[in-house]
């Protein structure tokens, strides 16, 4: 690991402004003449390309291991079976039989097989592309559409930089195991809310789940002014510092709606973008990233 | 029995105010909360849960310090990185695959269950609720999400109620796919951005990819008139039929502070025409205790 910053933008709830913090933040720093890399993790619903049109460089599959079994020399035993926790993978009558989607490419069913019958063969999940747009390296992750599991493409979308520089993570929503993958090793998690009841329960769930990996976090309140004061009240109790605030503004709304940066539209925002990153910058641990970044 | 799914692709487009506003609509109906690791329509219903049970997911594996010989043979085999220099499992890491206890040659591996979540049957002004909390940092949300399904399925069968509302996920992944799966009706909620175009055509695609039958809300139709249209548009090129259109109206977010549903708070626009959305998907579900 060498000496670039992670940051990542995350949310219990849909919807508050992940993405827009995001583009709109690696658009500031890149317009400050810092270097800057957007990796969009929110696998099932990629967005962050639309703000920044990126010119794609590359674009390849990613793929996860799955088994195959060599009906020549599989004699039925299903000692695969008993190994596979997940059913991905079963001895019906004389032969084993996969099931894909179930399985988590661990490897248990190779190991089990005493005929050696089982081989290792690739399946694609879906798509990485990587490019650059407004001086930002970007790269995104598209999960095939019918793939249930997205955490093994946030890994490899994950494994595409060299995390110099300043580097955004835009996580997808939630609070279980795509969220976990995308924000796991960062330095640092920015929680985006608006404040409504939903937005602050989720936040609360949010605040919880960043706990648990031990990652220091602060709050941006989106749409400030739309709803009621208990969520500054939460991260007062809470002492979760509020690192920045975006009003409610529907000028903000139309012009996200059309795909537009909102530092384009109401320019003063720049600096509030980079503010954040220096409040971020603040709240962040020294380098001794815990556990492993992927 | 019949059951309707609210999903968005996009996250923050309005299901569980919809959701909850159907509720109000809704005569003969259980809800189902399929949104397991962020929930929110609770807050709106004000569950009395009755009961409580706990939810047990995969499992994860523990090693035995004392009767570990440190041989490196599960941390060189385990390829999700969960094993530690000091043998220590990173229980989030961990996916429970059970390859290091099958190989420890000293038996020092054992698995162990995790309680991953919880899930209810409560009561609510609206009738009964199916919900859960999945643990944080938990797998297995699509399970967890089929549990609450069934259990709602099971209760309106039992108690011969016509309708299961379920409030599903954003995206378009495992609990997404767990609660669409076979229902009667999928809506799916966007707006009229670029981004709620984009994610539409991902969930439409998912919709075609299970062959659920499926009809569109654009909520907020207003912040882009033009935006709107062209869903409209692209709806109907895609055979999608387009059951409503909502105003951006502020007592959106006014109900939810209220902890009431937009139908029990005001007689506004938004609320009209959602009940007009709500009419046209019991006619389209064929529904018969229509409110």
């Amino acid at each position: 690991m060498n000496e670039g910053t992670i940051i990542a933008i995350a949310s219990g709830k849909g919807g508050t402004g992940k993405t827009t913090v995001a583009v709109n933040m690696a658009a500031a720093l890149s317009r400050a003449s810092i270097s800057v890399r957007l990796m969009d993790c929110d696998v099932e619903e990629p967005n962050a390309h639309i703000f920044l049109q990126p010119i794609m460089t590359s674009r390849e599959g990613a793929f996860v291991s799955v088994p195959v079994v060599d009906e020549e020399k599989c004699d039925g035993c299903g000692r695969c079976g008993e190994a596979c926790r997940f059913s991905a993978i079963v001895a019906l009558g004389a032969k084993a039989i996969t099931f894909p989607a179930l399985c988590h490419s661990c490897g248990g069913c190779i190991m089990a097989c005493p005929k050696k019958a089982i081989t290792e063969s690739s399946r694609e999940i879906g798509l990485i592309e990587k490019g650059t747009s407004q001086g930002i390296e970007f790269i995104h992750g598209y999960l095939k559409i019918g793939e249930a599991m997205s955490p093994p493409l946030i890994r490899a979308v994950k494994k595409q930089a060299a995390y110099d520089g300043v580097t955004i993570i835009d996580a997808p929503p939630g609070t279980s195991c795509p969220v976990i993958q995308a924000i796991r090793g960062s330095d640092y998690v920015i929680l985006v809310t608006e404040p409504t009841p939903f937005g602050l329960h989720d936040l609360d769930l949010a605040v919880e789940t960043v706990r648990q990996l031990g990652i220091p976090c602060g709050v941006v309140v989106n749409r400030v002014g739309m709803g009621d004061a208990r969520t500054h009240d939460y991260c007062a109790v809470n002492d979760i510092p509020i690192i920045g605030e975006i009003r409610d503004d529907r000028r903000i709304a139309e012009a996200y709606s059309r795909g537009e940066l909102i530092i384009d539209a109401l320019p003063h925002l720049q600096e509030e973008f980079l503010g954040i990153m220096t409040r971020a910058k603040t709240g962040m641990r020294k380098k001794e990233r815990k556990g492993e970044l992927l | 029995m019949k059951e309707l799914v609210v999903i968005s692709g996009k996250g923050g487009t309005g299901k569980t105010s919809i959701v909850a506003a159907f509720a109000a609509l809704a005569a003969s109906k259980v809800m189902a909360d399929c949104d397991v690791d962020a929930a929110d329509l609770h807050l709106v219903l004000d569950p009395h849960i009755r009961q409580c049970e706990t939810f047990t997911g995969g499992s994860v594996a523990r090693i035995k310090i004392d009767i570990c010989e440190r041989c490196d043979v599960c941390r060189n085999l385990c390829r999700f990185d969960a094993i530690d220099r000091n043998f220590k499992v990173d229980e989030i890491a961990c996916e429970g695959c059970g390859v290091c206890h099958d190989v420890c040659p000293c038996g020092a591996v054992e698995l162990v269950t995790k309680t991953a979540g919880e899930w209810y049957i409560s009561d609510t002004r609206q009738g009964v609720m199916v919900h859960a909390k999945l643990g944080i940092a938990e797998e297995n949300s699509g399970k967890l999400v089929s549990l609450v399904r069934s259990q709602a399925r099971r209760i309106a069968e039992e108690n011969d109620l016509e309708l299961v509302i379920i409030d599903g996920s954003p995206g378009i992944g495992c609990p997404v796919i767990a609660s669409m799966t076979g229902v009667d009706l999928v809506l799916a909620v966007t707006e009229p951005t670029l981004s709620g175009i984009h994610d539409l055509e991902r969930v439409a695609g998912l919709g075609k990819h299970f062959g659920s039958r499926m009809v569109v809300c654009v909520n907020k139709w207003d912040i882009n008139p033009e935006m709107t249209e062209r869903i409209v548009n692209w709806c109907s090129s895609e055979g999608i039929a387009v059951v409503g259109k909502v105003s951006f109206d502020s007592i959106v977010t006014k109900a939810q502070i209220a902890g009431v549903s937009v139908i029990e708070y005001s007689s506004g626009n938004a609320a009209m025409e959602i009940k007009r959305m709500w009419l046209c998907i019991a006619r389209e579900m064929e529904l018969k205790n229509i409110a």
